[in-house]
């Protein structure tokens, strides 16, 4: 089975004056949750779709979602709760003992495209999981005390993380249950349990427009590429 | 849903745009799967257009020839999965004596508003014709073009009179090339000419009677070379091209003008009075003409594979740099169709 896991745990702090999940949060008259549900419902490949959700906003999230297929489901505290609770929903619903193909994707990056989707599924069932990526744009500046810069990588070998990422559900499982407590608190990235046992995630290319609604400014861009009149979005 | 939508908005640039498709419950969503490049299109992308028109019509998503994937249809018309062409022309008003496709009130994809360049279309379920099986999908692709040559022909008929024993075709490139095709299938006892200034584009049509560089055209008195003939030359060779079919054709045959030339064509008239020859257009095509293609490939799969001959470049199409490929591929091209397979 191939299964979309929409992350939509997050509370939106970041979003500013609004007191709603930023998911929630109307793009051209629809909820920014639904227009990024809609483009893996319509996607052939895609046979299931499941969003996760914070226990409050189920009852919010079944409304907006009545008349889809896709099936709400409560999300976790951290990403790492909300990606073992797509885990274990996809193995009690479509099998265990099953390799299945585990997309997960941002609820706030309605931008997606069918060919990032297409290419994640491709890519996990190759290489067992998959992150998509942009080239980095900007020169990429470390600095482990926040204060000096520690260093400067080059440039061309820097890419930008987007979503979705995919896995091959049994190797997810098998790696995330090797996860020490200390290692679960700061994990806040899926593909990053891969890379830190060795294991192969191939890079999808992703989108610059494949944008993730975080700030108030990233939803006058969204409502921009709509070609809506960011005055009349009205949402912030 | 969010569509993201790939448009010219000057010659040679493109822009990623998103808009919003509102599944209604009435039309049919569908995925743009195979695109194929017609001249109309590569005029836009070069330039070679008045600067009012590009005004007027930029930006805009490019391609009007195109097989799709039915994603969705609330309608029950056709299933997820197959395989369609859409239909262009997109009439707004119907007509007894006037065809879809000459109505001023119809529109037509990438000429006015959007073409396929996107990652999703919304389209009635009666501008979509199941695409011929056993037909390569890259063919299907240009079945709009192919339509064209369908209707030309149809129009032939009901214009023309009955002696139908010698056909000829000035013009051996695409339009050419699939007018003669359907000729030979459509009256396989006539005998087919095909006529063309070049000799390697007309070595393509193998199956055609005769192939004749123009300059081997010598007739003597009151000698004839066709009953009826078709022009499939366009541009700066309309001209020349219909002068000569005026002096080929037997009296009272019909004349198909199917070629497009920017500057108006000076014609021998004297001899279209003396000979009382008729002289028609056609342009684009409607439902009815794609349908009536589709099924003749259906029926005769081996003109599925000699249109394959046509297909000259497949690209394979993943981001708007992969889009300027394709064009500048084509732009290449003396003959054939370059067809983008659409991941984007």
């Amino acid at each position: 089975m191939i299964i979309a896991a929409i992350m939509a745990g997050g509370i939106g702090s970041r979003m500013g004056s609004s007191a709603m999940p930023k998911q929630y949060l109307p793009l051209g008259g629809k909820p920014i949750l639904l227009h990024t549900v809609e483009k893996f419902l319509v996607h052939p490949q895609v046979e299931h779709v499941a969003v996760l959700t914070p226990r409050s906003w189920i009852s919010h999230t079944k409304d907006i979602l009545k008349n889809s297929a896709a099936q709400v489901i409560e999300g976790g505290e951290t990403r790492n709760d909300t990606l073992w609770n797509a885990l274990r929903y996809t193995e009690e619903a479509f099998g265990g003992e099953d390799d299945h193909i585990l997309i997960t994707h941002d609820a706030v990056r309605p931008f997606v495209t069918h060919r990032i989707i297409s290419e994640n599924i491709e890519s996990a069932q190759k290489y067992g999981a998959c992150d998509t990526v942009i080239p980095a744009t900007d020169t990429i500046v470390e600095s482990r005390a926040g204060t000096l810069i520690s260093g400067i990588p080059e440039r061309k070998t820097m890419f930008q993380g987007q979503t979705p990422q995919s896995f091959r559900t049994r190797k997810l499982r098998a790696l995330m249950e090797r996860l020490s407590e200390e290692e679960s608190a700061i994990l806040t990235d899926a593909c990053k349990i891969f890379v830190m046992r060795g294991e192969p995630v191939a890079m999808v290319t992703g989108e610059t427009h494949n944008i993730k609604i975080t700030y108030p400014y990233d939803l006058k861009v969204a409502q921009a590429l709509l070609g809506l009149d960011p005055a009349e979005g009205g949402a912030l | 849903m969010i569509d993201v939508v790939y448009r010219l908005t000057a010659p040679g640039m493109f822009e990623v745009a998103c808009q919003e498709l509102e599944l209604d419950g009435r039309q049919v969503l569908i995925r743009p799967r195979w695109l194929s490049v017609c001249k109309a299109d590569q005029r836009y992308y070069q330039g070679n257009r008045a600067p009012e028109v590009l005004r007027a019509k930029l930006p805009m998503a490019l391609i009007h020839e195109c097989a799709a994937e039915v994603i969705h249809d609330p309608t029950g018309a056709f299933q997820p999965g197959e395989l369609v062409v859409p239909v262009p022309n997109l009439p707004t008003q119907f007509d007894e004596f006037i065809a879809e496709n000459y109505l001023p009130s119809s529109r037509f994809r990438s000429s006015g508003f959007d073409g396929f360049t996107q990652e999703y279309v919304l389209s009635e379920p009666d501008r979509l014709v199941r695409a011929p099986e056993k037909t390569p999908p890259e063919v299907s692709s240009f079945l709009e073009l192919i339509s064209v040559c369908m209707h030309a022909i149809d129009r032939w008929e009901r214009f023309a009179h009955g002696r139908r024993e010698r056909l000829a075709v000035w013009g051996g490139g695409n339009v050419g090339f699939i007018t003669a095709l359907l000729l030979r299938r459509l009256y396989p006892g006539a005998e087919l000419t095909v006529l063309d200034i070049n000799e390697e584009i007309l070595s393509y049509s193998s199956f055609a009677d005769r192939r004749l560089h123009v300059d081997q055209v010598k007739l003597s008195g009151r000698e004839t070379l066709c009953d009826h003939a078709f022009e499939c030359v366009g541009g700066a060779g309309c001209g020349p091209a219909i002068n000569q079919m005026i002096d080929c054709v037997a009296p009272e045959g019909s004349l198909a003008l199917l070629g497009v030339s920017e500057t108006n064509v000076a014609i021998n008239t004297r001899m279209v009075l003396e000979k009382g020859l008729r002289m028609f257009g056609s342009s684009r095509s409607g439902a009815k003409d794609f349908d009536r293609a589709a099924r003749l490939l259906e029926q005769n799969p081996r003109m599925g594979q000699a249109l394959g001959c046509l297909v000259s470049d497949v690209v394979d199409v993943r981001s708007v740099a992969d889009i300027h490929k394709a064009f500048r591929l084509d732009a290449q091209q003396g003959f054939g169709k370059t067809v983008m397979n659409w991941n984007i």
